[in-house]
């Protein structure tokens, strides 16, 4: 049995952690704050891009003569999987979740390993895909937590070239997407060649295309999807702090726990030194008569 | 006279937001100025200046639009950009900064060497910004 002291001991380290977890917790809790306001600042303009690439692409569909090369599928010799983890730890199941389903996915879908490449963001992924001798084409091992578009541009465009060069046939988008502060669901989404655009709007404008529908699709394509990785990775950056809040919260409360079953034994404890003190007292006396 | 109503938005939020009488932009093919019931139109814009005059006209919002497009529709303006920002928000010493560095990239690197066209992007960026930041908006008094 420990003693008095270790226990006190152990209660105050646990206090301790406690204190740390909680802050954590409540960081998160903020960072979570402003990333789902970055998300929705991000919607906005979303939104009205999609509305502008979907009514280009449904008028394109009728004259199907011209097909911008990101809008058409080619055969696929090589898929590339956009894989989004987190650079600190302490988020629980978020990263795993992640990685087990590309890995999964990969031994599925795939026999050699010049089928696929892998570009991840985030340290835990980079380290887990290195590690395992996965080709990783590159990655970008920091993304900070206050994303802007301008932090990410280029990594998004270096994505987006590897297509339009041919060194891959489709790109595939695997991240924790956020639902609410409890729970995030994984979304495995093709981001191109971008085939799932022709939903047309509600409304219908025909629009005059200046110059023409090619030259506003060259410009307009590459922003788009360019745009998809930035709100991808925001969702993902959303998701990382819930997931953290409620690894944090846990955390805390397991400390609690672990503190209240201490001062329960260390309270026995006292009060089993009391007692054999008052035993030996009264044997002390009786002994004396 | 009549307005419309007129967004210019980015990945960051939106950045304006109002009813205005006439917008003028520099598209790839050449300034465009669009008033209220322009037939819908989209085109892509150049690194260029934006000027949203209002209904009365001595009034003129001025904005550093980076790129992007101009979606016109019967009913409102939208332009997307990847940045845009309105003069009063443009930070003139970070501007000069990125102007110097520009340059100086510039002076290293030969035309057809990598790097090149983004060190000639980030310069016109930087110089839209402090063109724009140098307007004088000032209403002329009557």
């Amino acid at each position: 049995m420990p003693s008095m002291r270790d226990i006190k001991e152990k209660i105050a380290s646990t206090k301790q952690m406690r204190k740390i977890t909680k802050a954590m917790q409540m960081v998160a809790a903020a960072k979570l704050n402003r990333a789902q306001s970055a998300a929705e600042d991000y919607a906005a303009y979303a939104d009205k891009l999609h509305e502008v690439v979907a009514s280009i692409a449904s008028t394109m569909s009728k004259g199907a003569s011209s097909k911008h090369p990101m809008l058409a599928a080619r055969p696929v010799k090589k898929t590339a999987y956009l894989v989004i983890t987190e650079s600190r730890g302490l988020a629980g199941a978020y990263d795993s979740t992640v990685l087990k389903y590309v890995q999964n996915l990969i031994r599925e879908k795939h026999q050699s390993k010049d089928e696929y490449t892998i570009i991840v963001t985030g340290k835990v992924g980079l380290n887990f895909f290195t590690k395992r001798g996965y080709p990783v084409a590159f990655s970008k091992a920091d993304v900070p937590d206050d994303l802007t578009f301008d932090n990410i541009l280029a990594f998004a465009k270096q994505a987006v070239s590897l297509f339009n060069k041919k060194e891959i046939d489709e790109l595939h988008l695997v991240y924790n997407h956020f639902v609410n502060a409890i729970s995030q669901t994984l979304v495995d989404k093709q981001l191109l060649p971008l085939t799932n655009l022709e939903h047309a709007p509600a409304q219908k404008v025909s629009y005059v295309y200046e110059p023409d529908e090619d030259e506003v699709l060259t410009d307009l394509l590459p922003l788009y999807a360019q745009g998809q990785i930035y709100g991808a990775l925001l969702d993902a950056k959303a998701a990382e702090q819930a997931a953290r809040m409620t690894a944090m919260r846990s955390a805390s409360d397991n400390a609690s726990d672990i503190i209240d079953r201490l001062s329960l034994s260390y309270n026995r404890a006292r009060q089993a030194a009391i007692t054999q003190e008052i035993t030996e007292i009264v044997g002390g006396a009786a002994a004396l008569e | 006279m009549s307005t419309v109503h007129t967004d210019i938005v980015t990945p960051a939020g939106k950045v304006y937001e109002g009813d205005v009488h006439m917008v003028c932009v520099r598209s790839k093919d050449g300034e465009l100025g669009i008033l209220p019931n322009h037939l819908p139109i989209v085109a892509p814009l150049e690194i260029a200046l934006v000027r949203l005059k209002h209904e009365d006209e001595k009034i003129v919002d001025y904005v550093a639009v980076h790129g992007g497009f101009i979606q016109v529709s019967r009913k409102s303006i939208t332009i997307l950009s990847e940045a845009a920002e309105l003069k009063a928000d443009i930070d003139v010493a970070r501007a000069k900064k990125a102007k110097a560095e520009a340059e100086e990239q510039l002076s290293t690197l030969h035309k057809t060497s990598q790097g090149y066209e983004e060190a000639r992007l980030k310069l016109k960026r930087s110089e839209l910004r402090l063109s724009t930041a140098a307007i004088d908006d000032s209403i002329p008094e009557a």
